[in-house]
């Protein structure tokens, strides 16, 4: 059995997929990346080899992905967060032509080929207003953390506008909002509201088209992908549950396969790469 | 004696100043902002009476500005901060032909003609990159007292460069220089250049006409000075009341009332 592992290094989460040459998922783990992104690295492929019930000797290979890819030793080789975005999404929902990933530090949006082959791309990566920073950063305003986020949206009545501008300005209209004796529920919805006008934004520069398939951190907030398919008008693809998360990760992993398939079809069978990763 | 007051109430922090007829400052006071921006400029301006020695019924004309201008609900009118800014900086350094002030939450470039009126300006306030909260987001995650940043950067040896733009990205940036053992003083120097740079490029579209005149709450900081001065080639004029240069300001405006409202008003009794 040829097994692959999709480590995805993100600004704010670090997430792991490991997977069989059946494209079968054996075995997940997700951490805050912190400040030693390599650490943290090496800590979620463990948790994924003991989630499958491996050990470091049955893994093949070992493809890095998202901001700290570059930066892990034990890998075999590294690619994009779109490369590994567009494989993820396409494995998950087949006619996917337009990705959005909203991530802890990034908002990215990309359109696709037939092949699966990223054509376009815009990057929201200078600016917090467009990513989760500006949700985690509207909650610490509330006073909420950023694990309560998901449970302060749910007893939402209505958004009020907030305007998204800067992640920082946002401090005095939400004092302003408060003052005012709006909800919190309400201004952290009106952030979400402000993030997914964001997205559409980047969206249409991308030429957009459907099938529209939503990932990253953010998207876990199932309010967010009702409000992009609101103003998109029209539907898109959520990977179900913490999979929304894992997606790069996936298409990372599911890139190692095909890429050990590839050497094994060019007659280079023996040429399959010995496992790269050595614990200390 | 009569007096006029200006209230600035600025994002962070709000001041307000009294002169007397001759122009001169016969008080002051300086309060953070807070969430109630009206009990804000209250508290100022009763700081201020209280500091001069002077009675409410004394002050003829009050005006307000910065950005909670309209919340001085004793004001008698009110004026923007940027011909507030332009005013007083050519009051206290008459040969002033720019102005840029650098306050909590955002950053104006200011060209003025030799009376003070404004020509032009442009301002950053739309992102908080090159605002005073960038230094106070690197004084949040370094743990580091505000008025101590300026001191501390000015010990840097080899300054660190900060390449992010967001002030929210550049909060990880400076932990992560802190985290890869850059020294403190370095990083520092790195987020004040950066925020001089940024200020420059501002600088730069209203044109820099010497001399420049440094005002708002950031003038504070030795280390701020330093950086601007280096960037922009010269020297910046910067007093003890630059903090106070708004309220100073639109303390001169309301006095300029004191001064109309004396004059005959023989039109008011001509009407029918």
């Amino acid at each position: 059995m040829i097994i692959t592992a999709g480590i995805d290094i993100g600004s704010t989460y670090t997430k792991g997929v490991l997977v069989d040459d059946t494209d079968k998922i054996l075995g997940r783990d997700m951490r805050p990346t912190g400040f030693k992104l390599i650490e943290a690295a090496r800590r979620t492929l463990e948790e994924c080899l003991a989630a499958a019930g491996l050990n470091e000797a049955d893994l093949n290979y070992v493809i890095t992905t998202g901001m700290g890819r570059h930066m892990v030793d034990f890998k075999n080789v590294a690619v994009t967060d779109l490369t590994a975005g567009a494989r993820g999404a396409v494995t998950l929902f087949p006619n996917t032509r337009t990705i959005l990933d909203v991530g802890g530090q990034t908002m990215k949006a990309s359109r696709l080929d037939d092949s699966a082959k990223v054509r376009s791309f815009r990057l929201n990566d200078k600016c917090a207003a467009g990513t989760g920073a500006f949700l985690e950063k509207t909650a610490r305003y509330l006073g909420f953390k950023t694990e309560e986020i998901s449970a302060l949206l749910v007893t939402s009545k209505e958004p009020v506008p907030i305007s998204g501008v800067c992640a920082v300005f946002a401090e005095s209209e939400v004092i302003n909002h408060l003052s005012l004796g709006t909800p919190p529920a309400d201004i952290m919805r009106g952030a979400i509201e402000s993030l997914s006008d964001r997205s559409v934004q980047l969206m249409r520069r991308v030429k957009a088209e459907p099938e529209f398939t939503l990932i990253g951190g953010i998207l876990r907030f199932p309010i967010m992908a009702d409000a992009i398919k609101r103003q998109l008008g029209c539907d898109v693809n959520v990977p179900a549950g913490e999979m929304v998360q894992f997606v790069a990760a996936l298409g990372a992993a599911l890139l190692g396969q095909r890429r050990l398939r590839r050497l094994r079809e060019e007659g280079a069978a023996a040429a399959i790469p010995q496992p790269a990763y050595r614990p200390d | 004696m009569a007096y006029a007051a200006g209230v600035d109430v600025g994002s962070t922090q709000t001041k307000a100043v009294l002169i007397n007829e001759n122009r001169e400052i016969v008080g002051r006071a300086l309060i953070d902002t807070g969430a109630n921006v009206v009990m804000a400029a209250q508290n100022a301006f009763n700081e201020m009476l209280r500091q001069s020695g002077v009675r409410e019924e004394e002050v003829e004309y009050i005006v307000g500005t910065g950005y909670g201008r309209y919340r001085v609900t004793f004001g008698n009118s009110q004026v923007t901060e940027i011909s507030c800014h332009g005013r007083g900086a050519v009051h206290m350094f008459p040969n002033t032909r720019t102005v840029i002030d650098m306050g909590g939450q955002d950053t104006k470039a200011i060209r003025v003609s030799p009376t003070g009126e404004i020509f032009d300006f442009c301002m950053n306030d739309k992102c908080a990159a090159g605002t005073g909260r960038f230094l106070g987001a690197a004084a949040a995650a370094l743990e580091i007292p505000l008025d101590r940043l300026g001191p501390i950067a000015l010990e840097s040896k080899k300054p660190v460069r900060i390449s992010t733009t967001c002030t929210v990205f550049a909060e990880s940036e400076v932990l992560s220089w802190l985290g890869k053992g850059k020294k403190i003083e370095d990083i520092l120097w790195g987020v004040h250049q950066s925020i001089a740079l940024r200020s420059v490029a501002l600088l730069r579209r209203v044109g820099v006409e010497e001399e420049v005149t440094f005002t708002g709450g950031v003038t504070r900081n030795l280390g701020m000075i330093r950086a601007l001065e280096e960037n922009v080639g010269t020297r910046l004029n910067v007093s003890e009341e630059s903090h106070f240069m708004g309220a100073l300001g639109a303390a001169l405006f309301a006095l300029d009332h004191v001064i109309a409202g004396r004059a005959p008003r023989v039109s008011a009794e001509a009407k029918p």
